[in-house]
């Protein structure tokens, strides 16, 4: 009898987590393995990868070079978090306290652009903002300016692109902590004696923060890596790590390093996972 | 009671929501200072709608609500010395529940040492001594609404609203409780304004009960007054259970009316009565009497149907010729009929003769009978 029990659990369990486990180990485990050995691989003169063991692109990732769109890097990736919450904040509030008909409706207009490709719509931008595009034709014609002006290609349009592909990460999990609030803990702190400021900062503040906190991590993390944002709206001005690493894998056509600068953002990414987790951030709200 | 100084003035509040949504109709109440006055109603009848209107989460329609003889309704509700003990609780659940109950006195910027001191005294005033540094999804919900209490307490208001505070709790700790908040209210001799839909809870704890119906105050006085001598069916029927008997009157002779009833005639004290009126005479079951003989001055005959025990009292309900049920009820240990014919009568302190009003209000209030009975 026990026998038969015991049968019946472990087979169905085998059949559930077995596929999962191979999905894993297929397109997580192995790639991440196989860049991590390449990451140690070095070139021959012919750029052809070699397995043999060097630590030269780990060193070269030190180079100033590197170190100057490390930094440049985060400092897009801050901006964006920062503005991201700046907007998102109220936006995220308004959507929560709206009652049910108007709410879809602001909600669906978060997540229609999620339906249209982000590569399409940073090429739109860049239509928009070009120098023959149509801000710079409307300015025109309404004689604001004489000649066109370059909007295009520099740290701000970099900015602005990485927080239009990056909001609805930053609005849904605040979204869903403001929409927790219970409105009675709003009135509780009024009743106490606290004005509209004071329960901001002591109350609400401090209840949503855990969705400031994970939109934070949604948003600062891709911004690492959105490459082709600013390939097409930084035009080589704003990097970030994302583009050093596409160009080792393309023009550069050196893997090893290119593996090595993964490596560097893979082991940033954990890090910045790691402090969120130790900070009491909830993984379930990342999605992860 | 005529003496004591008036603490809170509701004088001609109306609330309408939306322009058509009428919650709360003309309501006029006058709380007395250090008072325990309960509105008691089903829910949607503008109880919390009330209670709300003093604490300044909503505005009235129309009307004035005087604090102390301020006028208060255009004050936000950080500006009003009154507070709030929500049906939630609604404690914050980031904060210790020391940080939770000085909350009030840390906006008014008391002193370090002062705070320290009012918030030990006050959680031990609610038996909650020793649990500072706990948060609130560490405690029971008892507990938490002693923290609620005392966290609204401590800013010593002039009035405390409670919004159904124990509706949550299960009967004993219930039961408990309302010996608590009633002793906590006398010994601090704050005014308290309690509302609930809990006629038992009403009747236990409050100086005056206010009950409400359908937006409408029907009758305000003290239990007693409530229970004994009911302004009208609603109230006889909501409060305790009562057995009504419909009629029309058909003589006057100084305080003497006399109704006719579906069986017989019978006479009733009462005066402001009118020849002709509906009318209904309201007996209690525990004041129901019966006879296996005929009564004089009575021609009520009816059957029994059941008997119901329920622990400490003993429960019969007999039926009369047109199918009405009529209750009659008996502590333990006394006697009670078990089956056949017997005749019902009362005495005549215990007939409490009511208005009829109109039969759309009457059967609204037979409606709620059936829900708010316990």
């Amino acid at each position: 009898m026990s026998k038969h029990k015991m049968k019946s659990q472990t087979i169905p369990a085998l059949t559930m987590v077995g596929p999962v486990t191979l999905w894993l180990a297929f397109f997580v485990a192995i790639p991440l393995l196989y860049v991590l050995v390449m990451s140690f691989c070095s070139l021959d003169s012919h750029y052809n990868v070699q397995f043999q063991f060097t630590l030269d692109n780990y060193r070269r990732l030190f180079d100033a070079n590197y170190v100057q769109i490390y930094l440049q890097s985060l400092l897009i990736a801050f901006l964006t978090t920062l503005i991201c919450i700046v907007i998102a904040y109220p936006f995220s509030f308004i959507i929560a306290r709206t009652l049910s008909k108007k709410k879809a409706i602001l909600y669906m207009l978060v997540i229609i652009p999620f339906w249209t490709n982000s590569l399409i719509r940073i090429y739109g931008w860049r239509t928009f903002l070009g120098t023959n595009g149509w801000l710079n034709n409307t300015l025109q014609t309404l004689h604001l300016t004489g000649a066109p002006i370059e909007f295009l290609f520099n740290r701000g349009t970099t900015v602005l692109g990485m927080v239009y592909c990056l909001f609805p990460f930053m609005v849904l999990p605040l979204y869903t902590a403001i929409e927790k609030l219970d409105t009675n803990l709003l009135e509780a702190s009024s009743d106490l004696g606290a004005r509209g400021k004071t329960t901001f900062l002591k109350v609400i503040l401090p209840l949503t923060a855990s969705g400031i906190f994970s939109g934070s991590i949604m948003v600062f993390i891709p911004c690492l890596g959105f490459f082709f944002v600013s390939d097409i709206l930084g035009g080589g001005n704003a990097d970030v790590i994302g583009n050093l690493i596409e160009r080792q894998f393309q023009s550069g056509n050196n893997w090893p390093l290119g593996a090595a600068l993964s490596i560097i953002l893979i082991a940033l990414t954990l890090l910045l996972v790691k402090l969120y987790q130790k900070c009491g951030g909830d993984m379930d709200s990342l999605g992860v | 009671m005529n003496d004591k100084k008036v603490m809170v003035e509701i004088e001609g509040v109306n609330k309408i929501y939306g322009g058509t949504n009428h919650v709360v109709k003309d309501l006029s109440i006058s709380v007395y200072e250090g008072e325990f006055l309960t509105l008691l109603g089903s829910s949607g009848c503008g109880k919390t709608t009330t209670l709300r209107m003093v604490a300044g989460f909503e505005e009235p329609t129309s009307g004035s609500i005087k604090v102390a003889g301020v006028n208060i309704e255009n004050q936000e509700p950080f500006e009003r010395n009154v507070n709030t003990v929500f049906q939630s609780y609604a404690l914050f659940p980031h904060m210790t529940i020391f940080d939770n109950v000085a909350y009030g006195l840390k906006i008014k910027k008391t002193a370090k040492a002062e705070i320290k001191e009012r918030v030990t005294n006050m959680l031990d005033l609610v038996q909650l001594g020793g649990f500072e540094k706990r948060y609130p999804s560490q405690l029971s919900g008892g507990q938490k609404q002693r923290v609620a209490i005392a966290r609204a307490l401590i800013n010593r208001p002039q009035v405390l609203l409670l919004d159904e505070p124990l509706g949550a709790l299960d009967l004993k700790l219930r039961k408990q409780m309302q010996l608590e908040l009633k002793r906590l209210q006398k010994k601090l001799n704050i005014t308290f304004i309690y509302v609930t839909h809990d006629q038992e809870e009403a009747l236990t704890m409050s100086d005056r009960i206010a009950i409400m119906n359908d937006g409408v105050l029907e009758q305000i006085g003290t239990p007693t007054d409530i229970y004994e001598r009911p302004a009208s069916k609603f109230v006889a029927t909501f409060i305790g259970e009562t057995n009504l008997f419909e009629g029309c009157v058909s003589g006057i002779e100084g305080d003497a009316v006399s109704v006719t009833l579906e069986t017989g005639t019978v006479t009733a004290k009462g005066s402001d009565y009118q020849m002709n009126e509906m009318v209904a005479i309201s007996v209690r079951p525990e004041r129901m009497q019966y006879s296996f003989e005929p009564v004089e001055g009575f021609t009520i005959e009816a059957s029994v149907k059941e008997q119901v025990y329920v622990g400490s009292i003993l429960k019969a309900i007999v039926i009369l010729p047109n199918g009405n049920e009529v209750k009659i009820e008996r502590l333990a240990g006394q006697s009670i009929p078990t089956d056949g014919k017997v005749y019902l009568y009362w005495n005549e302190d215990d007939a409490k003769l009511i208005h009829s009003r109109s039969q759309v209000f009457f059967d609204a209030v037979e409606n709620m009978t059936f829900s708010s009975v316990s």
